[in-house]
This record gives structure tokens, sequence and C-alpha cells, in this order.
């Protein structure tokens, strides 16, 4: 059915086939929960040394078992809901936030070597078998993502709504505003990428960028910052943290939850960071290239090494902007998504694609940048025309008035 | 190949269960927001459906734009219009020409689907068939994006121009410009109620009602307490 791996060409049986894949499936769940339980005691362990706290230090050593103590005790507690809220979605939303997290997972290639014509293919001992160490690699594999991130808007939305209480609707609504504006600046973001690698899967964009042709500088960073930006407004992390804007909101969309589906939501929203981080490292930073040396061993080994090297760079990235950066109003939000992030990701574009061209066509390079540059200084100075015209029109109406 | 048959099989029953389900809870749920959320399960029960026939592309974008921007949509003006709460359904029919109606309209549209359905083969009528695979070299998004930008490209640039116009229009149409506040002297306050402005004017009435009022309610605490 699905030509995505090398393992599953030719014949397919129950076993070894199927079970390995089975297994790839349990491995990448719970790889994936042990790397969020971690992620959340880095995240309030370098949190609490960037606001001069000691942060979780009893659970364990360094209290590295806080987050299996509080997942604990949220079992226990009191699960409360409104009287007013609609009993079904409640429940479901939750889990509606969760999911999304755990399927773009599948897509990321977690290691395997891209060096020379590799394609990241690892032959499996004792099966005689091949495969990606990614749980699936289909063809649409960042259309995937970007379905997951479209679809996580669910659990946010119906958690508002369903709780029948004022502040969790406001913060709903801000979330649904909010993740749609970005998606589009995502998009255009990744359009980057795939313009260079020209093809939608996750694997081949690896292989594309192996041997230090990172997409980073292949796209000239800007792409990269653009992606960077919608993404953390995606997941809704500080500075884009409205939806949960507790000096306005109480606790936005999860006001009303408690007890495991509160935990359910923490959990989703973390699980988030990692794998976006992970998607960050796959479509900019090469994924799991690097340099590789020594033996056989070694050189299978490297990658996932430096895979999870570049993970944990953008995971403390992540810690550090909510550490750091102070929260920014409704207003500047859709302006810096809708004035900001979608025309310089969408200009961005067509300069790769004229720089492309003019490539493919042997044309002057110098001409080429000129022409180049005049079109970005004439797309800049009329939108920003545009603005201020709209902006002085508004004034005089309220003027008027 | 018998356990990637047998896989393909319960994928596509539980897709179809997805969709049927999905499309009984759309026209039998009260609640407009719960007929919402049926409706995304069967849109992914399609998605589904188009992975089985190998079309990946139309699954993403199913997923994309269907479930993750339309129904969104959907959700957004159900719950800023407020139309949330149960609505009566079971009301009296109005026109008695609706039900054959429904019932012929469903009869063609099932003909038309097992048309499709028997009409297996790529090209049926000559040409090839909207149910049979997408042709030319590569996979189907390659396939999909060399006919959009060839033999489809004006159509698929007019498309994109008239949803600009369209998205133009809507904002031009949303932004009226905010009219002056009424002017009192044109159009004044309506007078108050007469009977309120008497309760307010007359302190006779105020001082006498009070006793009244307060009244019966020592006796009700009397006969809480005796009862207790």
């Amino acid at each position: 059915m699905l030509a995505l791996d090398p393992l599953l060409t030719g014949d397919v049986g129950w076993w070894p086939e199927v079970a390995i894949v089975v297994i790839k499936v349990v491995l990448a769940f719970v790889a994936l929960l042990v790397a969020v339980m971690a992620m959340i005691w880095f995240e309030r362990k370098i949190h609490a040394d960037m606001t001069n706290r000691i942060g979780p230090n009893l659970a364990g050593p360094f209290g590295i078992f806080q987050t299996l103590a509080d997942g604990i005790k949220f079992f226990f507690k009191e699960d409360l809901m409104p009287r007013r809220a609609d009993p079904l979605v409640f429940r479901l939303a939750p889990y509606l936030s969760l999911i999304p997290a755990f399927i773009t997972f599948v897509v990321i290639p977690l290691g395997g070597r891209f060096d020379g014509d590799r394609q990241g293919v690892i032959k499996l001992p004792g099966f005689h078998k091949e495969t990606l160490l990614q749980v699936a690699d289909p063809h649409v594999g960042i259309l995937l993502v970007l379905a997951m991130s479209s679809i996580a808007v669910y659990g946010v939305m119906l958690a508002g709504w369903s709780s029948g209480s004022k502040y969790p609707l406001l913060g709903g609504v801000r979330a649904t505003a909010q993740m749609i504006s970005y998606e589009a600046g995502l998009g255009l973001a990744v359009l980057a990428v795939l313009l260079r690698t020209g093809s939608l899967s996750t694997n081949a964009i690896v292989a594309h960028q192996s041997g230090w042709n990172w997409n980073l500088w292949m796209t000239l960073f800007v792409p990269f910052v653009v992606f960077l930006i919608a993404i953390t407004a995606e997941m809704n992390r500080p500075p884009f943290d409205l939806v949960e804007a507790e000096q306005e909101l109480i606790g936005g969309f999860h006001t009303e939850y408690s007890s495991i589906r509160f935990a359910l939501f923490f959990l989703s929203e973390f699980m988030n960071v990692v794998t976006m981080s992970a998607i960050i490292v796959t479509l900019f930073f090469g994924g799991p290239d690097g340099p590789s040396f020594g033996p056989d061993w070694l050189r299978a080994l490297l990658p996932t090494v430096w895979f999870l090297a570049k993970l944990i760079v953008f995971l403390f990235l992540f810690v550090s902007f909510r550490a750091t950066l102070p929260r920014l109003r409704y207003d500047q939000l859709m302006d810096l998504g809708w004035k900001a992030m979608i025309p310089l990701a969408l200009g961005w574009f067509l300069l790769l694609v004229t720089v492309r061209i003019a490539a493919d066509n042997d044309w002057n390079p110098f001409a080429t940048v000129a022409v180049i540059v005049a079109g970005f200084a004439a797309g800049g100075l009329m939108l920003r025309k545009a603005i201020r015209t709209s902006a002085a029109r508004r004034a005089a109406e309220e003027v008027a008035i | 190949m018998l356990a990637v048959a047998i896989v393909e099989r319960v994928v596509w029953a539980v897709a179809a269960l997805v969709v049927l389900g999905g499309a009984l809870g759309v026209i039998a749920s009260e609640n407009a927001v719960h007929a919402a959320l049926s409706l995304v399960a069967t849109l992914f029960g399609v998605a589904l459906m188009f992975v089985l026939q190998e079309a990946y592309f139309l699954a993403a974008i199913q997923v994309i734009v269907y479930g993750g921007a339309i129904v969104i949509l959907f959700l957004f003006v159900i719950m800023l219009l407020g139309v949330d709460r149960f609505e009566m359904l079971w009301g009296r029919e109005r026109h008695a020409w609706r039900r054959p109606l429904a019932v012929l309209s469903a009869a063609v549209i099932a003909t038309l689907a097992c048309v499709g359905m028997l009409a297996t083969t790529a090209t049926p009528t000559g040409a090839p068939s909207v149910t049979g695979k997408v042709g030319g070299p590569g996979d189907d998004i390659m396939a999909i994006g060399r006919s959009l930008f060839t033999d489809h490209v004006w159509a698929f640039e007019i498309t994109g121009v008239l949803l600009t116009v369209a998205v133009v229009g809507a904002v031009v149409l949303a932004r009226k410009p905010q009219r002056a506040p009424i002017d009192l002297d044109e159009f004044p306050l309506p007078e108050p109620e007469p009977d309120v402005l008497d309760d307010l004017d007359d302190p006779g009435a105020e001082s006498a009602e009070p006793g009244d009022a307060a009244d019966p309610e020592p006796e009700e605490e009397a006969e809480e307490v005796t009862s207790a």
C-alpha cells in the first residue's frame, strides 16, 4: 500500500515487517513521553535559574522526578466540571490538543546516516531488513505537520467554548484567531525549504541537506526566523501566550480545567515544544547531519547524537523566550503576523525563486541582485505606504466622529 | 501481501464507520457545535479514504483546508453569534412538497454514487475518469502540480484572483464607516414609564411599602424555626 519505507517494499508479512512497524511506533511513543517529562523538568529548572529561584530540587537528584510526582498528584486530585459546561466536548478537548502533537512526531527522522547516497536507511541487525529511523515517511511529510498544527486549534478552541464560562471563551477565541493568522506565515516559510528540496517528504528534506548544505543558510536565514516566530505563536508559547494571559483571562482556555485534564493540556504544550523543535532541526538544521568519524558503530550512532544536541539548543531557546521576553499586546500580535511575517515570507519566497531562475538561465548575477534589491525596496515602501494610509484614514474617521 | 490486504480492509472499515457516524451526527445533533464536530469526523474519514486510494496530497489538503480552516470558521461563527444553544428541530413541516423532493434527490445522488463506483476503469468514457489515478510520471503531488500549472494554469490563476477579490470585498463591506452618535435633540430618549416614576418620586408610597413587604418575612422565619 504505502511505499514509504524500504521495510515495506516487496513482500510484507506479519513477521517481521508489521511487527517492526508496531515496535517502532511504541518506541517513538515512549521516547516522546520520556523527552516531554525531561523537558518539563528542564524548563522548570532553567526558568528558575533565569529568575533567580531554585526550582524543583526535592524529588530525586536535582528534582528530576518532579514531573512524575506532579503526574501522580494530578491523577488523584478531584476532577471538577462547571455546571454549564458541555460534558462531551469538555472531556474531549484535552485529547484533541494532545493527539496532533503525537502525530507530528512520526515524520521526524531521528537518526541514520545521510552521507553519500544512504538516504538515512539503516540495517536492522538480526532481521536482514532495512528501515528508516522515523516512524513513517509519507510523501506529504511536511503537509502532515501543517495539517496537525491546524488541527491543534480544535483542542484550545473547544476547551474554551465547552467550559461554559466567559474567560475561557475569550481565551479560546483569541487562540483561534492567533493560530489561524500565524499558519499563513508558517506555510510560506516552509515553502522556501520545499522550493530548495523539491519534495515534501521529511526524509528527502534531510537527505538534501547532508554535507553541511543546511537550509538555514541555503535559504538565507529569513525563512528560519519567520518559521521560529510563527511556530512560537502556533504553540501559544511566550511571548505569544495571550491565550492564557493570567492578568486578563485568569488561565484562559484552561481556567475551568482541573486534575488530569488540566495536566493533559500542559503535557500537550510541552510535547508541542519538543516536536516543533525537532521540526525546526529537520527543516533548517540538517536533522541528524553533522561531522562523522570513528568506527562504523560510532558513525551509525553519531547522527542521533547530533540530532539530540540540536534539539536541546532549541528547547533551551524556547525556555529562554519564556524567561526573558514580555508578552505582546493583542494588536501587536496581529500586526506582527499579518503586516510583517506574511509579506516578509512571501517576498523572500519570490527572492529565492528569482535567484534560482537566474542561476538556471545564467543571468548576470549583479543585475539579478540589483533587480531583487530594487523589488524589495519598492515592495517594502508600498507596504509601508499602505499601512500608513490606512492608519491615517482610521484616525481621520475617529476625529470626524 | 496478505498482511497489507488485511490492514487495508481494517483501515477501510474504520474510515467508513467514521464517515457514516459523522454524517449521522451532523444531521441528528441538536447542538450546532456537536454537528460541526461530527462534520470534522466525516472529513477525517474521507481523508483516510483518500490515503487508501494513494491520493496522499488530497488527504493532506482535505485535513488542512476543510478540517483546519473551514470548520474552524464554522465553529467561530457559531460561538460568536451564540447560536450554540439547543434548537427545535422537530417542528411542524411548513412545506408538504419538501419530503418527496428530499427522497427524490437522495435517490438521484445514490444513483450517481453507484455509477461512480461501478465505473472503476480509468477511462470509462474515453476521457480519464475522476475516480482513476492521476496520470503522468512521479508521485501524485508532482502529477497534480504539473496538471495545475500547465493544462489548467488559467483556471488556477483566475480562481486565485477571484478569491483575492472576494477577500478584499468582504473587508470593504465589513468595514463600514462608523456613524456619528445619535443626536439627542433629533431623537429624544423615550419617556420613562409612568409607574416607575411613581415609585421613585412618591415618598409616601415608599414609606408605606417597607412595612407591608417586610411583614411576611419574620413570619416565615418563625414558621421555619417552629417546624425545625
